[in-house]
């Protein structure tokens, strides 16, 4: 029984040690490694970039003459499951570099470990800006909030012609957090004021004691900065309580889910946003949006183009580093200049972070369309 | 705050503590016959949601009849649950039950993933319960006062049932010894089974009257619900059917009051229905309506 036991632990160990080795041999690949959030609280976010870094990956399939492999690994929208997830794509598929996660807490939680083993890892919509704070290995396809919460602010201020907001935030995610800290500091110091400001967290169904609070204080404009599922549910009880304030919201509120829950509900709501394909410019974009809509038969979403450019990014640099060596690659993607991406023209300045525009989107019989662009 | 926010924050109250009563319901009835927490019964709404909208999307059946097939759909699905995964386990200790229990909850969650897909969809809201009134100057939406009306009309059928039947007479004995039920000549399989038809049928409303009223219906819809139907039937006095529902009730009303009341904390919502099943387990484990514990083997 005992010899019998010491031969299947001997069998184990044999397995955990060689099974890798062997599979490393046959390298006429390259591996990147995907971790987004497929299921669970923002999975919306996570199918919608995975057909863009699909379309991406037919448009370019190759760099450095071998066949690029894509390795996608779940996070469950949780940030545990993210740092697992980067854990497994570095020790065990020993990829080159790594696109994800696509929402800023779960990326915060992935990004120190693929940051230790030196991998570059391309966030393609993780907006807050503690995400690549003194990381040398990440960097991100998308503006950060800062910009995104000023450009709210103004907009809320001279378009809106509000000059109180309330403010809803979800205090479980990093994002939600900080967009609404710098919608609030910008709003307030153009003159605006704060009349409201309650919490709510991811998962929370029912909104209607804050929003009955938002009532009383009689705002000209709700700022809600949160993901697609809360923002809907949290419209559609605003409506039915009967506020008739405009709901202002971020990048996270660009996803089909937020009109097929809110409805009617979420009919008028502005958002800033990455990209609206009515606002492509580049040769890439356009490319990319035809095989999109001819691959999927509906029309190209932001966090699909995004994915899509995280993938091109890396893919460029690895391309101009003529290496797959971490380091290489790190320092190509840091030089990335006027890269013309699918959502707009891309430098990579300080700590990883994009310069690139903005669009504001509104919903609009039950669609996204294309207000305005805003340029840092 | 004035007297209509109040008022207002009062039926917010109502409505989501008749919601959690709904749940809870379910939760004590299976406790009281077999002892056992049954933490599938969150994912039974998440069931019942999605029946009630492919009832309705694929077979276009009109929500009068959707609906209440969908009740009966979820009430069968308890049924087969304790088919599956509590039968077999009926002589075993109660911890194997409630790892089961767990697992069947596990279960149901990743088919869900796996055969739906992650992403939330929208629920229908039939006219009826959409439109939107005006009492004392304050908006209320139909289904927010038809919730209340809807839990206590179940609870009393609920009661009938219990107390005025055979089967109900079969189920409180039953609750208080297998055994002796068992000599009786009362088959214990059928009435376990009739106990989790039922639970799982008002799961099955507390779900579809959840979806309405929060229209996104996803894998893990039921797991907050559920838990703080748990925590409702532990307030009330597990095992108390009536308990139950006063439990709802308070829950529902304590969360909507802090949040009005103290809307710089409203964050700590959830701690704050957590705590009281705390409080509650340390100071009165039986609940409000409870009965004195009696161990039963």
């Amino acid at each position: 029984m005992q010899k019998n036991s010491l031969l299947a632990l001997a069998l184990v160990t044999s397995l955990v040690f060689f099974g890798p080795a062997a599979q490393a041999t046959a390298a006429d690949t390259i591996k990147i490694g995907a971790y987004l959030p497929m299921t669970g609280a923002v999975a919306a976010y996570g199918e919608m970039e995975n057909a863009g870094i699909e379309i991406a990956r037919s448009m370019e399939p190759e760099v450095l003459g071998k066949k690029i492999e894509v390795i996608l690994v779940d996070t469950k929208s949780d940030k545990i499951e993210a740092a697992n997830a980067v854990t497994l794509l570095v020790e065990k598929e020993k990829v080159v570099g790594i696109l994800g996660e696509a929402i800023s807490g779960n990326t915060m939680a992935g990004n120190p470990i693929s940051e230790a083993a030196k991998i570059p890892s391309v966030s393609p919509t993780a907006t807050n800006p503690l995400v690549n704070q003194g990381k040398q290995y990440a960097f991100r396809a998308c503006f950060i909030d800062p910009f995104q919460g000023e450009v709210a602010a103004r907009f809320a201020l001279n378009e809106l012609k509000a000059k109180t907001a309330a403010v809803i935030i979800d205090i479980a995610q990093d994002y939600c957090v900080g967009l609404g800290n710098f919608f609030v500091k910008e709003f307030v110091k153009n003159g605006g004021k704060i009349v409201s400001t309650t919490y709510i967290q991811t998962g929370d169904q029912d909104f209607s004691a804050q929003l009955s609070a938002v009532q009383a204080a009689n705002p000209d404009v709700i700022y809600a900065p949160n993901y697609y599922t809360e923002d809907a549910l949290m419209a559609k009880q605003a409506r039915d309580l009967g506020i008739k304030a405009p709901i202002l919201t971020g990048d996270g509120a660009q996803a089909d889910a937020l009109i097929e829950i809110g409805g009617a509900a979420v009919e008028g709501m502005y958002f800033t946003g990455h990209f609206h394909k009515d606002a492509a410019t580049t040769e890439r974009s356009k490319q990319y949006i035809k095989l999109y809509e001819e691959k999927f038969k509906k029309e190209a979403d932001a966090f699909g183009a995004l994915g899509a450019d995280a993938y091109f990014l890396l893919v460029d640099a690895i391309k101009r580093a003529a290496s797959t060596d971490g380091t290489k690659i790190r320092d190509a993607l840091q030089d990335t200049k006027d890269f013309q991406g699918v959502s707009g023209i891309i430098t990579m300045g300080e700590d990883g972070n994009p310069i690139k525009s903005m669009v504001i989107n509104k919903v609009q019989d039950g669609k996204f369309v294309y207000v305005t662009t805003v340029n840092p | 705050m004035t007297g209509t926010i109040l008022f207002q924050q009062l039926i917010n109250g109502i409505s989501l503590g008749s919601l959690y009563g709904l749940v809870a319901i379910g939760y004590t009835m299976v406790y009281g016959i077999l002892r056992l927490i049954n933490f599938a019964h969150g994912d039974l709404l998440m069931f019942a949601a999605y029946t009630a909208i492919y009832l309705i999307g694929i077979f276009t059946l009109p929500w009068q009849i959707s609906f209440p097939l969908a009740m009966v759909i979820t009430g069968l699905m308890g049924i087969v649950l304790d088919r599956c995964a509590y039968r077999p386990l009926r002589d075993a200790p109660r911890i194997s039950l409630l790892i089961s229990a767990i697992g069947a909850s596990f279960l149901l969650e990743n088919l869900a993933i796996v055969i739906i897909g992650g992403i939330p969809k929208g629920f229908p809201r039939p006219p009826m319960f959409d439109h939107v009134i005006t009492i004392l100057g304050v908006r209320v939406q139909v289904l927010t006062l038809y919730t209340p009306v809807i839990t206590i009309v179940l609870l009393l059928g609920l009661l009938y049932i219990v107390y005025r039947t055979k089967v109900g007479k079969a189920m409180r004995a039953a609750s208080k010894d297998f055994e002796a039920t068992r000599l009786m000549g009362i088959n214990l399989d059928r009435v376990i089974a009739i106990t989790f038809f039922l639970g799982s049928f008002l799961a099955a409303a507390g779900g579809i009257m959840w979806a309405m009223k929060y229209p996104q219906v996803n894998p893990f819809m039921g797991v907050f619900p559920g838990l703080k139907a748990f925590i409702a039937a532990v307030l009330g006095g597990i095992g108390n059917i009536v308990g139950a529902v006063i439990g709802g009730f308070l829950l529902g009303l304590g969360e909507i009051m802090i949040v009005a009341f103290f809307p710089e904390v409203s964050q700590y919502k959830d701690a704050f229905a957590f705590v009281i099943l705390i409080l509650v387990l340390l100071f009165r484990p039986t609940g409000i309506m409870g009965e004195p514990m009696i161990d039963k083997t």
